[in-house]
């Protein structure tokens, strides 16, 4: 049984409870969901889910016959192997002198994150990309010491038509 | 029209005559117009058994059975009775009174997040929150319960809006894009299916409860002959094909048959129909037909390969399936392999029948079950508690018909057996019902004998008396050395008087022919009675420990020939 990184996108009906029953579903039958991202869509009245779970091929085929069977849920589809994959993030850092302050706004640009915030002592800066881009990041201003990181978990689409 | 009126009138509308409840605090408007409506409501004694009395409803009829209950204690009362539903894929319906809608989230008196603490274990559920959405949701939740694999819904209707005023009754079918039940099988797998039957030398059919809820039993019985396949079941799928035909060999799983847990490993093709591989049927799961090829039909696509994996899937309703299944095996003729395989079933089917003759005192419940089986005609229900009172009755009771066994399977309750007939009694009127307890579970619902009295239900409830928690007795006996611990129920009630204190006529049974002959007069009398049955507690059934495979069983199999 090896566990492989999946990318799940949902079609669900805009309703309260939703979220619970999709998240309950993956508790109940064993998976711990990595992300989970939910906005509109573009039909009115449904949202797009945008699930990452770890599994193996038969308790993910599981996963999915048993979310097929929720009431509420449209559409479903593993897109692993074509997805276009984005988090958003958002970290603020300690600036302890002058020196530092360049050296973020300088890994900042190379990274095409923007800066939203800045003090005396902090800054904020914001950046997009796939997992692996922001841990990067993130490890890069580590040592200037980070005071918060807030991440949207993965947002995906698969390419082409 | 106001809510409550315009949930009674939807409910006629849905061809509901009986609901079963009980009222509290939040739905008192309901029950307020319920006063001058015309549609029974049977007060159960305690919500959990208005939900089984529902359940029951459903299994006799295939019809929704209907249950109530107020919001919070009244509503999570429900809750077992709903999850047995859910397991045993029972079509009812639960309305549930709540908080007016301001209130709602603010832990007012009796508020309980209902719709959340039920969503593992229904199929889908409602919250009107405005009565002019009542009619659309009460239809829709009958048809979801009702169609492709059946199961309970959830409606938690506020106090306010079965108060307020409709501007109109419009019931059309919310739309459920999302719910697409598959229920014609694939014809290509349909054929696939006929060219393995016709390749198999030793073909098995396995049947399941979906055999009966789709009213599959006459197709199933057609396969089989033009087969000549011998059929096991499910503990719930008993009645799917009648169990004294020379072709049925009985239970499968822990407490199964000897005939057929020791053959179906024998097969080279296992037609599974309707059955969801439950662990209390396969045994371990690697030494289950592990060189079978294995056809599964299930209108559930997330059975398929669960548990056991399948050769051949097909999806959809079995007696779709069935009955295409039928027609492209047309004019097939088993081979001499298969009619010798056949033959061999038949005649190990009787040589290990299991010992039910014993004139022992105290009665070995064996014997009771006979009795009770001989008092009885194929029309009548019975319906089991669980534990060792359901496992006998399975093993030794022979069902004819379908609708006939009525047992909770998944969720495995105690205290379902009693109620469940309550509600089968409603749906089937002119059929007798039993119902099979243990002394433990009874004394769960044992106040639904008020219940049976008060509206004169002629229910027989059977107790099969032996004062342990006899499952996990026999457990502790055979696997934790003995060690009974909190499994011995003492000296008390007297079952008797318990019974009489409640007005319903009872007898204490002891000994070989009284159960047959005061179940007889029961049935004669047509009235509600209990029957106390005193048996032998060190009586155990034959098992698979846990982890044991489909024909490792523990425990002496005595046989009916070994009588001497």
């Amino acid at each position: 049984m090896t566990l492989k990184y999946h990318i799940i996108s949902t079609l669900v009906e805009d309703k309260p409870g939703v979220l619970q029953k999709v998240a309950g579903m993956f508790n109940r039958r064993g998976f711990n969901i990595d992300s989970i991202t939910v906005g509109n869509s573009e039909v009115e009245g449904l949202s797009r889910m945008v699930i990452t779970v770890h599994a193996d091929e038969k308790g993910l085929e599981q996963v999915m016959k048993q979310l097929n069977k929720l009431i509420d849920v449209i559409k479903i589809k593993d897109i692993t192997k074509k997805a276009v994959k984005r988090e958003l993030c958002l970290v603020k850092v300690n600036i302890p002198n002058a020196k530092a302050r360049a050296e973020i706004m300088q890994y900042s640009n190379i990274f095409r994150a923007h800066i939203l915030d800045v003090t005396e002592e902090t800054l904020m800066v914001e950046l997009t990309g796939d997992k692996e881009k922001i841990n990067a990041f993130i490890s890069l201003l580590e040592g200037y010491g980070i005071k918060r990181i807030a991440r949207t978990g993965l947002t995906a689409m698969s390419r082409g038509v | 029209m106001r809510g409550g009126e315009a949930i009674i009138e939807s409910l006629k509308n849905m061809g509901v005559k009986t609901i079963f409840g009980y009222p509290g605090g939040q739905t008192i408007p309901f029950y307020d117009m319920l006063y001058d409506a015309d549609i029974d409501h049977i007060l159960v004694r305690h919500e959990q058994c208005a939900a089984h009395a529902a359940d029951g409803y459903a299994r006799a009829s295939g019809r929704v059975g209907v249950c109530l209950a107020t919001s919070g204690p009244g509503a999570t009362n429900l809750v077992t009775g709903i999850g047995t539903a859910f397991m045993d894929s029972s079509p009812i319906v639960a309305i549930t009174g709540q908080v007016p809608t301001h209130l709602i989230g603010n832990d007012a008196f009796q508020e309980a997040d209902i719709i959340g603490i039920t969503m593992p274990i229904v199929k889908h559920s409602f919250q009107p929150k405005d009565p002019d959405l009542i009619p659309s949701m009460i239809k829709t939740s009958f048809e979801i319960a009702s169609t492709g694999r059946p199961g309970p819904v959830l409606i938690d209707v506020p106090k306010e809006v079965q108060e307020g005023e409709l501007t109109k009754f419009d019931d059309t079918l919310i739309e459920t894009p999302g719910y697409n039940p598959t229920i014609k099988g694939n014809i290509r797998q349909v054929k696939k299916a006929r060219d393995l039957i016709k390749e198999a030398k030793r073909p098995l059919i396995l049947a399941g409860a979906g055999v009966i809820i789709s009213n599959a039993c006459c197709e199933l019985k057609k396969l089989a002959k033009t087969i000549n396949a011998p059929v096991m079941t499910s503990l719930l799928g008993k009645g799917a094909i009648d169990e004294t035909d020379d072709l049925a060999l009985g239970m499968l799983g822990m407490h199964g048959r000897k005939v057929s847990n020791d053959y179906i490993n024998e097969s080279d093709l296992l037609i599974a129909i309707g059955v969801r591989f439950s662990d209390r049927t396969t045994g371990r799961l690697d030494s289950f037909v592990p060189e079978t090829k294995v056809i599964h039909i299930d209108i559930d696509p997330a059975e398929i390969g669960k548990n056991v994996d399948v050769d051949l899937p097909i999806v959809g309703d079995a007696r779709n399936i069935l009955s295409s299944l039928n027609k492209v095996l047309d004019g097939y003729n088993p081979s001499a392999e298969v009619n010798d395989w056949a033959d061999m079933i038949k005649a190990k089917k009787i040589e290990l029948r299991p010992r039910v003759s014993y004139d022992d005192v105290p009665l070995k419940p064996q014997t009771v079950i006979k009795e009770i089986s001989e008092a009885l005609s194929p029309e009548s229900i019975l319906t089991t508690d669980v534990g060792q009172n359901q496992m006998w009755a399975a093993h030794f009771f022979d069902t004819q018909k379908p609708r006939k066994f009525i047992s909770s399977g998944g969720l495995g309750t105690m205290g379902f057996g009693f109620p469940a007939a309550i509600g089968a009694k409603i749906a089937c009127p002119d059929d007798p019902v039993v119902s099979i307890n243990g002394d433990g579970g009874f004394l769960m619902v044992c106040q639904e004998l008020a219940t049976v009295r008060e509206y004169d239900l002629p229910v027989i409830a059977v107790v099969l008396e032996n004062r342990t928690l006899g499952m996990v007795y026999q457990w502790q006996s055979l696997l934790y050395n003995e060690r009974h611990s909190q499994t011995l129920l003492g000296n008390s009630p007297d079952f008797v008087k318990l019974a009489e204190s409640f007005g319903v006529s009872a007898e204490r049974i002891t000994k070989p022919g009284e159960t047959k002959d005061a179940l007889a007069k029961a049935i004669k009398d047509n009235e509600p009675v209990l029957l106390d049955v005193v048996i032998d507690s060190e009586e155990a059934l034959p098992m698979l420990p846990p982890g044991a495979g489909i024909n490792e069983m523990i425990g002496e199999y005595k046989l009916e020939k070994d009588v001497i």
